[in-house]
């Protein structure tokens, strides 16, 4: 069964119109990558998957609710999708530890004991127990990255979106946040990820999906959609990165 | 919500339809390239549901603020003392009787307002500059700037018109006689602008320290930096505070009438006096909340639009 399906998805910023009829499927442990140059709708996307943007037309079911139905209830939706942001998007007025356990503590009412239980596990497998106490500014990026990576999972979600997780961040410490995303992807995560990192996605991704000005041109396994794109523009784009 | 122009809307589709985008424009084109698409069965319904929910809010909310003003009504009119409360308070002939000398007099709270409203945020930044001041050379001004603030946000501003009103003219410092409302001017300025300065100095330093980095790593000088990069975001960051300070002054202005100029609140007290009835100050109040009111919605205005400018997305 599919954990998210997209019907032709519609969605325009005043005069601009940034979808222009998505469909995709994302099947229970699948990892998407979605590919694409600046502009081409991948983060809005993904934005529109967890109700920040309302679409203009079109459908969006998560596991067997339509999401996109003004009826729904927004932040029960967004309890059952854990997102990361390009810019991490930590708070900087709450621990490390805290900072996991919020989202435990206030919307999946768990015990104060058990929620930082659960940091502290998660916590341990990013790498980062000794930093539970600190604030996130004092952080390396991919630290930080990897603490909201650790916030976004803690309520397992049944879906991860990554925006761009780690375009902020410099080549060094791109390393260590890819390894936790593979880390979950092997575990069976279901994740849509948009991203730059064309070597990771081949590396990782189930599937690849190139979208080009609002719409999917082309999608296939990673071998097919880098090995032998079919269409001119995605060779066009991709020629850009083996450059 | 804007609806998307260009596109003309399906009618008559019966629901549970599929979803029919077309590409290609059946029509001639509308407004430059952008091709009309029907929109699909799904998305008519949800705006329709939307627009019900909208048209259920607004009965909601209209129904509910007249149950409330029909309670509150009901208490106040049958109470023992309404007749004669009435009679002493709201009384519509000697409200117009009075009104010519309360609106003179509030013209003159009017003239005293504009002139310290632009005292208090030239001095008040001022202050805040000052307090903002890095390095052990500036530390007289800042100490200065620091003690400032704390008398005079320490001291009630009646104290303050008292001493400034009674005491500055008793010094025979100028031999020309000032009018009142200069001192109440002043007494005004100098009380708030030891608060707008710290409201100021809150958003100078909530302006990031990247902002400052940046502006400095092109080469501006400290005076610059702040003049063209923090100053006009800090600005922005506490408008509504401002402008909060600016209705309470608007209000305050009224406290002149202490040192015996003859402002709104010192006619409504005439005229009460007058007519052994206290409608004037009634008429006083409500031109004051006439006054608060344009700030009011005027500051909510400036906000959204601040925010719709500067910060992307929708708001969650």
């Amino acid at each position: 069964m599919s954990v998210l399906r997209l019907e032709d998805v519609w969605k325009s910023f005043g005069d601009h119109d940034v979808l222009r009829g998505i469909d995709l499927e994302v099947a229970q442990g699948e990892v998407v990558a979605l590919i694409g140059s600046s502009g081409s709708g991948k983060s809005t996307l993904l934005r529109t998957v967890n109700l920040l943007e309302p679409i203009d037309d079109g459908r969006i079911v998560l596991g067997d609710a339509d999401i996109s139905d003004p009826r729904v209830d927004v932040d029960a939706v967004r309890a059952r999708i854990g997102v990361v942001f390009q810019q991490y998007n930590l708070f900087p007025h709450l621990t490390v530890q805290h900072n996991i356990t919020l989202a435990l503590r206030h919307v999946h009412r768990m015990k104060r004991r058990d929620a930082d239980a659960a940091a502290a596990v998660l916590l341990d497998r990013v790498g980062l127990a000794e930093k539970a106490a600190e604030h996130p500014d004092r952080l390396s990026g991919g630290q930080q990255q990897r603490v909201a990576i650790a916030r976004a999972v803690a309520t397992s979600p049944e879906l991860l979106l990554l925006d761009e997780v780690t375009s902020a961040l410099d080549p060094e410490l791109v390393g260590e946040v890819l390894d936790l995303v593979r880390d979950l992807a092997d575990d069976g995560m279901t994740i849509v990820m948009a991203t730059h990192e064309m070597a990771f996605a081949r590396d990782v991704a189930d599937r690849v999906v190139f979208l080009d000005a609002g719409r999917i041109l082309e999608q296939g396994r990673p071998s097919e959609v880098f090995g032998a794109p079919r269409e001119e523009r995605t060779r066009e784009f991709l020629a850009r990165f083996t450059a | 919500m804007s609806s998307p122009s260009g596109r003309s809307r399906a009618t008559g589709s019966p629901p549970g339809e599929a979803t029919v985008p077309s590409g290609e424009a059946s029509g001639p084109p509308h407004e430059g390239s952008r091709p009309p698409r029907e929109v699909s069965a799904v998305e008519l319904e949800r705006r329709a549901f939307r627009k019900r929910q909208g048209a259920a809010s607004v009965v909601v909310s209209i129904v509910s603020t007249l149950v409330v003003a029909l309670i509150a009504w009901l208490l106040i009119i049958n109470t023992p003392g309404w007749a004669r409360v009435q009679q002493q308070f709201f009384n519509p002939e000697i409200a117009l009787a009075s009104l010519p000398r309360v609106w003179d007099g509030f013209l003159l709270n009017l003239r005293v307002l504009a002139m310290s409203a632009v005292l208090v945020l030239l001095f008040g930044l001022l202050l805040a500059t000052l307090r903002t001041l890095r390095g052990p050379v500036w530390l007289p001004l800042r100490a200065l700037a620091a003690a400032y603030t704390d008398v005079f946000r320490g001291i009630p501003l009646i104290i303050v018109l008292y001493l400034v009103g009674f005491g500055i003219p008793g010094l025979q410092l100028i031999p020309v006689r000032l009018p009142v409302e200069f001192w109440g001017t002043l007494a005004l300025t100098l009380t708030y602008s030891a608060y707008v300065s710290e409201v100021f100095r809150a958003g100078i330093e909530a302006v990031h320290p990247s902002q400052r980095h940046a502006a400095r790593s092109l080469g501006l000088s400290h005076g610059q930096t702040m003049r063209l990069v923090v100053v006009p975001q800090a600005f922005r960051k506490v408008t509504p505070a401002l402008m909060n300070d600016f209705v309470a002054m608007q209000k305050d202005v009224g406290l002149i009438s202490l040192l015996g100029a003859v402002d709104a609140v010192r006619a409504a007290q005439i005229e009460t006096a007058a007519y052994f009835n206290f409608t004037p100050y009634v008429v006083a109040a409500l031109l004051f909340v006439l006054l608060a009111i344009p700030t009011i919605r005027l500051t909510d205005w400036y906000t959204a639009r601040v925010r719709a400018r500067e910060q992307i997305g929708g708001i969650v």
